[in-house]
């Protein structure tokens, strides 16, 4: 009861943060948003009537009322034209409310891909995400970069979903709905945030383990900040020989057999690409600040950050630890 | 001449004085009975030992979730929690304790002896409650002899593959599809008794037409079980072939689909949970009628609804999988399917208040509840309706509004009505009323712990909270209403210790109940309270649908209307 | 008059009063349930037809089993007669037909598991080759533990047949397991057109 009450009358208020479905960016966000407000509006309405007959039948009918008469009240077996009535009107609201569904379900799942709309690929991992940008030839994890869309001059960016172990959901709740990343299957879904900044959210279907701990982040950048981006993830990773140490550490341990760093003997896939890893924000999936002290952590024990990731702890003497978080911190 | 005082002493019967017996006799009496009402108090004493279990599993859930980056549990330990949470709720909680109210209460109110088969009526609770032992026992023995004990932990729906042998090492899955198989021959097992006895052991004149809606409804829930427990089972033998044979159904790295269990899953999933609903609506059409002191209203209706209610929930699963990526004409379907739904479940609202329309209530802990399960059913049928809107369930799918709407049907439909079956069924089952003063108390703390834990955990699902994770950033805004509804949970504990309580209280205290406490209709309380094992001295015969209303107003019998 | 009439207590039923056999309805729930569990399968296997990353085939290794199908088919046939002659207790007609139903039944297990040794032995097809492999040894599998479950009973029932244990008053029984017998044999119908007809 209470809920129904606070959604409607105080929507404005307490109903928005940085992952509230009713703070929508872009167009599935907004399509959905305007179908749950007349979803909202429709059932609230039958919640008014029906609760309030309730409530006052059990007021008016209450037997306190009737203190000092033994008899039973007439007895009513039923009405045929009272249950017909009530079964029609529901059936109307239901047929309504399925046609405005179907209207978004075909406008958002059938959506014409213009020309110009982005293409990344996403690969759910357990406890990480993989993109990748067919087009530009670039790698990346956990933190997706977009171009803003303007809407007079649309640019969507069109995800490919997939999985390489256990079911994940991608799902940031500002942009769209969410959409299953499934293993032996494909999926895609469609989003074009209208305004540059950072859009959060997470996978939504359990994964293992560390599935609260498998975060998402969006970047809607501006064209030229976009166009900048890609630039420099095309490139290979930097060398400076002040870090040389490290990667000679990262060489020679067994890093190389699940992260690839382009440009050296790195080449495994198990893990997040690490070519760029000190352009991000964050690492573990979103869930730590990126620097050094917390990536120096997160070499010595992931666990400790989070409990269940799949990477082990690489026991690397203090020395090693120091040099591989430079070169590391390095990879701009 | 028919008179209250006759009916009384005809079928009720002499009381017994039964001789004293040792705590072994008692046991073996028990172990060994095939009596339905043993075995229906029996289902529901075991039931009861498993909600508590499963009650504390949910207590430390929300303690866990009460503040962001708590650490309370680890992850692997609140994936357990959740994991055997909802199994236990489900399936050794939800269906045992419906179940066993219908066994005791079906012969009774049919003017029957016992069920159909009693013997695979005892065997079936066997099953169920050893099934709940055999989950229960991998939190010693899970991972193998071996290694430390670990609960499964792959959640009650078990999406492969995370089920599959790579993913799940260890046993721990295997316990949790050995104990689920075990529940589902168990729950075929019931239903098949049910219908059995529904069809061949009516008293005479005890027309389908005349049989109390209780009886109705049970019988449309059992015809659900074999249609929607049996695909469980199916799957479940599917699991076991991969995990102990090396077949492939679920294994994706061989080309098997993670998306058929989830067809196979919910083809069971979505119809249990009108399985689990209808023995709800069942008491309902008992116990709202006889505090209105009115016929139920419309009672051809209100079984038409209930098969209808049958029938459309067979062509709703999917609705679960808005999300998977079925194309948009699937989906549509599946968005009208579920919505039909809310059709006839309109109807059986309709009809409560119309019953209740021109009464006269009394205001028993009994119909507390009930009027309780009327408003949250409406509210969970309408969050039900936007969830089935699949777009608007791309959004809220798998969020704590989900959590929050099923746990308004399951806790605020099922386990309110669960709560009245008991203040009204308890005379008949042992002789003594329950405390109402206890109970009004237990109805108060329970509505207020409820509406403070589930009202306000729509709100996280719509910021964007999912559901099963073991903890969250600060930074979301979900903090105050997470804290809330933990603290709703404290309040709901308290209710529930106090209905336990009353129980156990009201066994050895309780007033003396009479065979009729409630001046109520239907058969049952035409028998002693206790019934004694053979339930009626004669047989009794009826012409119409209350045959103690006809007794009691013979100048108004129903049986001049047929 | 009306009051009397319209009491609990009324001692004469107005109409006579006959429900249908318990163990009809039993089997015939049971049967519900059971066919539920057997589309699950079938399901399963049209859903995986062709989507076998490897080898082999069914259309490479499968024959139809046309002499065990029309075995199995008119054991349900004898069955009935069985059930018949126990009504009107022709005690050693009962014997015969049942001998004649466990003896056709047996044929068809018996060919079922020379099929099976050769696809595994011949073929190299196990539960764990490939997708087809997997749903075909579960459904034919499943069938075939039916068989085995409905052979055991017809047997049980032969023996007391011929013990003479067997009289008319059991005839209920009889009726019962013929029930499951039909549906074993119904079911063998629907897998012998998915499997071996439409799944070549």
């Amino acid at each position: 009861m209470l809920v129904l009450l606070t959604d409607s009358a105080n929507l404005p208020q307490v109903i928005h943060g940085p992952t509230s479905i009713f703070s929508p960016a872009g167009t599935p966000a907004h399509s959905i948003f305007s179908l749950s407000m007349l979803v909202l509006a429709v059932t609230f309405c039958v919640f008014l009537i029906v609760a309030s007959l309730l409530t006052y039948a059990i007021i008016r009918f209450r037997e306190g009322r009737y203190k000092g008469e033994a008899e039973e009240p007439p007895q009513i077996y039923g009405s045929n034209q009272i249950e017909i009535s009530w079964t029609v009107i529901p059936i109307l609201i239901v047929v309504m409310l399925f046609l405005a569904s179907a209207r978004v379900i075909f406008t958002t799942q059938d959506a014409p891909k213009p020309a110009n709309a982005l293409d990344v690929v996403v690969v759910g991992h357990q406890f990480w995400w993989e993109y990748r940008y067919p087009k530009y030839g670039i790698v990346t994890a956990n933190e997706l970069h977009v171009p803003v869309s303007d809407p007079r001059n649309p640019v969507p960016t069109f995800l490919t979903l997939t999985s390489a172990d256990t079911d994940h959901s991608f799902w940031v709740p500002r942009l769209a709905g969410k959409t299953d990343l499934i293993p032996n299957r494909v999926n895609s879904m469609w989003i074009d945030p209208p305004k540059a900044g950072l859009y959060l959210g997470q996978c939504a279907q359990y994964c293992g383990v560390q599935h609260a701990k498998m975060l998402i982040r969006v970047y809607a950048d501006t064209p030229s900040q976009f166009a900048q981006w890609i630039k420099d993830q095309q490139k290979s990773a930097v060398e400076s020989a002040s870090v040389a140490e490290g990667r000679e550490v990262f060489e020679h341990n067994a890093c190389i057999s699940c992260h690839t760093i382009e440009g050296t003997v790195a080449t495994g896939t198990f893990g997040p690409n690490l070519t760029h890893l000190a352009s991000r924000d964050t690492i573990a999936s979103g869930s730590v600040p990126l620097n050094a002290k917390n990536l120096r952590e997160f070499i010595d024990n992931p666990a400790n950050f989070k409990p269940g990731v799949l990477m082990p702890s690489m026991h690397l003497s203090n020395h090693d630890l120091d040099a591989v978080t430079a070169y590391l911190m390095s990879l701009k | 001449m028919a008179t209250d005082a006759s009916f009384g002493n005809v079928l009720a019967g002499e009381a017994q004085t039964a001789p004293s017996k040792s705590a072994l006799q008692i046991l073996h009496e028990w172990v060994t009975t095939v009596d339905h009402k043993k075995i229906g108090l029996l289902y529901i004493g075991s039931s009861l030992l498993f909600l508590v279990l499963g009650g504390i599993e949910a207590l430390i859930m929300r303690i866990q979730l009460a503040v962001p980056n708590n650490t309370a549990v680890s992850p692997e330990a609140f994936n357990r929690l959740f994991t055997m949470h909802g199994t236990t709720m489900v399936f050794f909680v939800g269906m045992p304790i419906l179940f066993g109210f219908g066994n005791y209460l079906i012969p009774l109110m049919i003017g029957a002896r016992d069920m159909a088969f009693p013997r695979l009526n005892a065997f079936s609770f066997w099953c169920t409650f050893f099934g709940g032992i055999l989950l229960y026992l991998s939190y010693i023995a899970g991972s193998g002899l071996a290694g430390a004990g670990t609960a499964p932990d792959v959640g009650w729906w078990a999406y492969a593959p995370l089920t599959a042998a790579p993913f799940s090492p260890g046993h721990s899955t295997d316990y949790w599809t050995l104990a689920v198989l075990l529940s589902g021959v168990s729950s075929i097992g019931s239903a098949l008794n049910i219908v059995a006895t529904v069809v061949s052991m009516r008293c005479p004149g005890m027309k389908l037409t005349r049989m109390p809606l209780l009886v109705w409804l049970y019988t449309v829930m059992s015809m659900m079980v074999f249609v929607t427990v049996s695909p469980l089972t199916a799957a479940q033998i599917m699991l076991m072939f991969d995990r102990y044979l090396g077949s492939h159904f679920f294994d994706t790295q061989a080309g098997g689909s993670a998306v058929l269990w989830m067809h196979f899953f919910w083809i069971f999933g979505h119809p249990e949970v009108y399985v689990l609903v209808l023995p709800a609506f069942a008491f309902a059409n008992e116990i709202i009628p006889v505090f209105s002191r009115k016929a139920i209203f419309g009672y051809p209706a209100m079984v038409a609804a209930s098969v209808g209610i049958g029938f459309v929930s067979f062509s709703v699963w999917a609705h679960h999988m808005f999300t998977v990526g079925m194309s948009a004409g699937a989906n549509s379907f599946f968005v009208l399917a579920t919505m039909a739904v809310g059709v006839p479940t309109g109807i059986k609202i309709f009809n409560w208040l119309a019953t209740i329309w021109g009464g006269r209530i009394q205001f028993t802990t009994a119909m507390l509840f009930s009027l309780g399960f009327l408003f949250q059913f409406l509210v969970a049928g309408l969050t039900g309706i936007m969830l089935a809107s699949a777009p608007f369930d791309w959004q809220l799918g798998n969020s704590y509004f989900v959590v929050a709407h099923f746990h308004y049907v399951l806790v605020g439909a099922i386990l309110f009505m669960i709560f009245a079956a008991f203040y009204y069924w308890y005379p008949k089952m042992t002789g003594r009323m329950m405390s109402e003063k206890l109970g009004k108390w237990q109805f108060w703390l329970f509505v207020i712990g409820f509406h403070l834990t589930f009202d306000l955990m729509h709100i996280p699902g719509i910021l964007g909270m999912p559901r099963r994770i073991y903890t969250y950033e600060a930074d979301r805004g979900w903090m105050i209403w997470n804290l809330l509804v933990s603290s709703g949970a404290m309040i709901q504990t308290v209710a529930t210790i106090i209905f336990v309580y009353n129980l156990v209280w009201s066994y050895f205290k309780g007033k003396v109940a009479g065979p009729d406490p409630w001046d109520a209709w239907t058969l049952e309380w035409a028998a002693a309270s206790p019934p004694p094992p053979y339930n009626f001295v004669e047989t009794p015969v009826v012409e119409s649908r209350r045959p103690l209303w006809d007794i009691k107003h013979p100048e108004d019998a129903d049986a001049y209307y047929e | 008059m009306a009051t009397t009439q319209y009491g609990v207590l009324t001692r004469q039923p107005l109409e006579p009063w006959v429900l249908p056999s318990r163990g009809v309805v039993g089997m015939l729930c049971l049967i519900l349930a059971e066919a539920a569990i057997f589309l699950i399968f079938v399901v399963a296997y049209i859903y995986y037809e062709g989507k076998s990353l490897s080898g082999p085939t069914p259309a490479e290794v499968l024959k139809i089993p046309i002499f065990s199908t029309i075995c199995l088919l008119s054991s349900s046939i004898t069955v009935h007669f069985a059930a018949h002659a126990l009504k009107h207790n022709k005690i050693r007609q009962t014997s015969a037909w049942l001998a004649a139903t466990v003896t056709l039944g047996t044929i068809f297990i018996v060919w079922t598991g020379m099929e099976w040794h050769e696809l595994i032995y011949k073929e190299g097809l196990t539960i764990q080759t490939n997708l087809f492999g997997t749903t075909y040894y579960s459904l034919v599998g499943l069938h075939a533990t039916h068989v085995v479950i409905g052979l055991l009973m017809l047997s049980l029932s032969l023996v007391f047949s011929l013990l003479g244990w067997q009289t008319a008053k059991h005839e209920n029984r009889l009726e019962v397991l013929s029930l499951y017998w039909h549906f074993v044999d119904a079911v063998w119908v629907v897998v012998f057109l998915v499997v071996y007809v439409f799944g070549r």
